[in-house]
């Protein structure tokens, strides 16, 4: 069945974008994260130009993290202090990543930075993941316990002052290095157009080392507030939210978000750390060879971007 | 200079001839207005003519032709081409053209080239290759030669899309002075205003010609969504968050088994 898409300006299957939706939907409750690394690619694969892709994934993102985090909520595993924390670093980091964003859309470049942004990160996120969990996999195997949690092993920035006690996730850290992922979260998501929860989760386990009970459910909560923000500040400055498409998407996502956050419980943590590390090293993998293989067509035409 | 005064002048004397001269275009689309609801996969315009001969006809040997141009809302578009930069493909190059129709049709009942001369046909800007696309070149604008690879790769594009498009068999005669063109519009067209132009060709000449104007609007919901994203930005906004966490909410209230 077709619909038009009344700001995409095109018409789409509207059971193929609900199965993108139920999809994404699910690896996003499985693994806490947005998935919209995943739903801007596939939906800029359709047809449907960047801009309005990224502007309406943000309302879907916002509405498959709000069911998963009122299910993280339900079992206590949410840190509302330590999500206010990240949340103050990331509303600044989302404005400086708007303005890189529209500064490099004037100098043309903005294709291949967001090309290359993604390998890299993409990249090293996953390759790091993967190595670890997988390393914590073959230790567990060997029957030594898995040394996640060090007691009273401090990284450098456990010297640096304004500590903070986090008491859901037990953690006392200073609230430096919290801000600053905030900060790189949000600048790295307004650059490009993602939710960020793929980097915030690693970043928590292995950085702030918050415990994997609580780390799913508050990167939700970070992400739900970014996300809905973005969609209101998209929908006021370019005009390119498409609600009907972001309607259809939700409905998918939310309902895939419930199976994944279920079948999530019922593996262990460092494969469900090992599967998201080769999700997201799959489609790092996927922009390397977009950027070095030779396109079939050498030529592109888009239409002339006229900026707010 | 003189001899293009000339042309300009016969050219003159040609147009006020015209409606002196035999034949007369008559001509009626199916559908003036194409209406976009959530239910539009493209639509067709048929487009029916007749000529109308008088008492001062010439019996035409050849036949008549017919060449219907369709020219949708003007957009400005970029062709970018890409290049190896340090192992890597990026955008190194690209030319922008300025105000060019986001759709073009050229309709004809036989091949441009048994219509007319070439002449004719590129100062009438006929078929997709004779129209002028101006490209952005420093402070002014201006066409390029026709191998120009970016000019070939913009129209080869733009087929490739559907949305232009040049047929040979467009408009069909079913008697000797009635035709039938239809237009197709595919689902991915703009809105906006479409310029019909119909061409009357006899003995490889222009000898009248018409037009008519088509509008492709959005109506209904369709209209209601994007007059709201335009126009009430912030409370478009908040009405998609306001759903989307109705949506999350209902999904976890729906799913709950604990």
């Amino acid at each position: 069945m077709q619909i038009y898409l009344p700001i995409a300006d095109l018409p789409v299957n509207i059971f193929l974008i609900l199965a993108m939706g139920l999809a994404v939907g699910f690896i996003s409750g499985m693994f806490g994260i947005g998935g919209g690394f995943l739903m801007t690619p596939l939906l800029i694969f359709l047809g449907i130009s960047p801009a309005v892709a990224v502007a309406s994934v943000t309302g879907h993102i916002a509405a498959s993290s709000l069911s998963g985090a009122i299910s993280y909520w339900r079992r206590r595993a949410v840190d509302v202090p330590l999500a206010f924390m990240l949340l103050a670093g990331g509303i600044i980091g989302t404005a400086s990543g708007v303005w890189l964003f529209t500064m490099l859309r004037s100098l043309g470049q903005l294709d291949i930075t967001i090309g290359l942004s993604y390998v890299t990160l993409l990249g090293a996120v996953g390759g790091l993941m993967v190595l670890e969990s997988v390393r914590a996999i073959v230790r567990a195997r060997q029957g030594k316990p898995v040394e996640l949690r060090r007691p009273g092993s401090h990284t450098w920035f456990h010297g640096l002052p304004f500590k903070l006690r986090f008491k859901r996730s037990r953690i006392y850290v200073s609230a430096i290095p919290v801000w600053t992922i905030g900060f790189v979260i949000g600048f790295v998501g307004a650059v490009m157009g993602i939710g960020g929860g793929f980097l915030l989760v690693p970043m928590l386990i292995y950085l702030l080392r918050v415990p994997t009970a609580t780390v799913i459910g508050t990167s939700m909560v970070l992400t739900l507030v970014t996300m809905a923000s973005a969609t209101v500040m998209h929908a006021a400055t370019n005009h390119l939210v498409d609600a009907v498409l972001a309607l259809i998407l939700m409905v998918g996502g939310v309902t895939g978000a419930q199976f994944g956050a279920r079948a999530g419980q019922k593996i262990s943590g460092e494969r469900l750390r090992l599967l998201l590390g080769l999700l997201v090293l799959a489609v790092g993998i996927r922009f390397a060879l977009n950027l070095v293989l030779q396109p079939a067509d050498l030529f592109i035409l888009r239409p002339l971007e006229t900026g707010p | 200079m003189k001899r293009l005064s000339t042309l300009a002048l016969t050219a003159a004397i040609t147009a006020i001839a015209l409606p002196a001269a035999a034949e007369r275009l008559v001509t009626s689309l199916s559908n003036h207005r194409v209406m976009v609801t959530s239910n539009f996969t493209g639509d067709e315009v048929v487009l029916f003519g007749a000529v109308e001969q008088d008492t001062a006809s010439r019996p035409r040997r050849g036949g008549y032709d017919i060449v219907v141009t369709v020219v949708g809302p003007r957009e400005t578009f970029v062709t970018y081409r890409k290049d190896r930069v340090l192992g890597i493909w990026m955008n190194v190059e690209s030319r922008t053209f300025e105000k060019v129709p986001a759709y073009l049709a050229a309709l004809a009942n036989r091949p441009l080239d048994a219509i007319a001369n070439a002449e004719t046909l590129r100062r009438q800007q006929l078929g997709l290759e004779n129209y002028y696309y101006p490209q952005r070149t420093g402070p002014g604008t201006s066409d390029v030669v026709r191998d120009d690879p970016f000019r070939r790769a913009f129209l080869r594009l733009k087929q490739e899309h559907g949305l232009y498009r040049e047929e040979n068999n467009g408009v069909t005669f079913f008697t000797p002075l009635l035709f039938r063109a239809s237009i197709p519009l595919p689902a991915q067209v703009s809105i906006g205003n479409y310029e019909v132009d119909v061409k009357l060709f006899a003995d490889g000449a222009l000898i009248a010609r018409t037009t008519s104007a088509l509008e492709v609007y959005k109506a209904g919901f369709e209209q209601m969504v994007a007059s709201a994203a335009q126009n009430h930005g912030v409370l478009y906004g908040l009405a998609t968050v306001a759903m989307a966490l109705a949506t999350g909410w209902f999904a976890s209230v729906l799913f709950r088994r604990d």
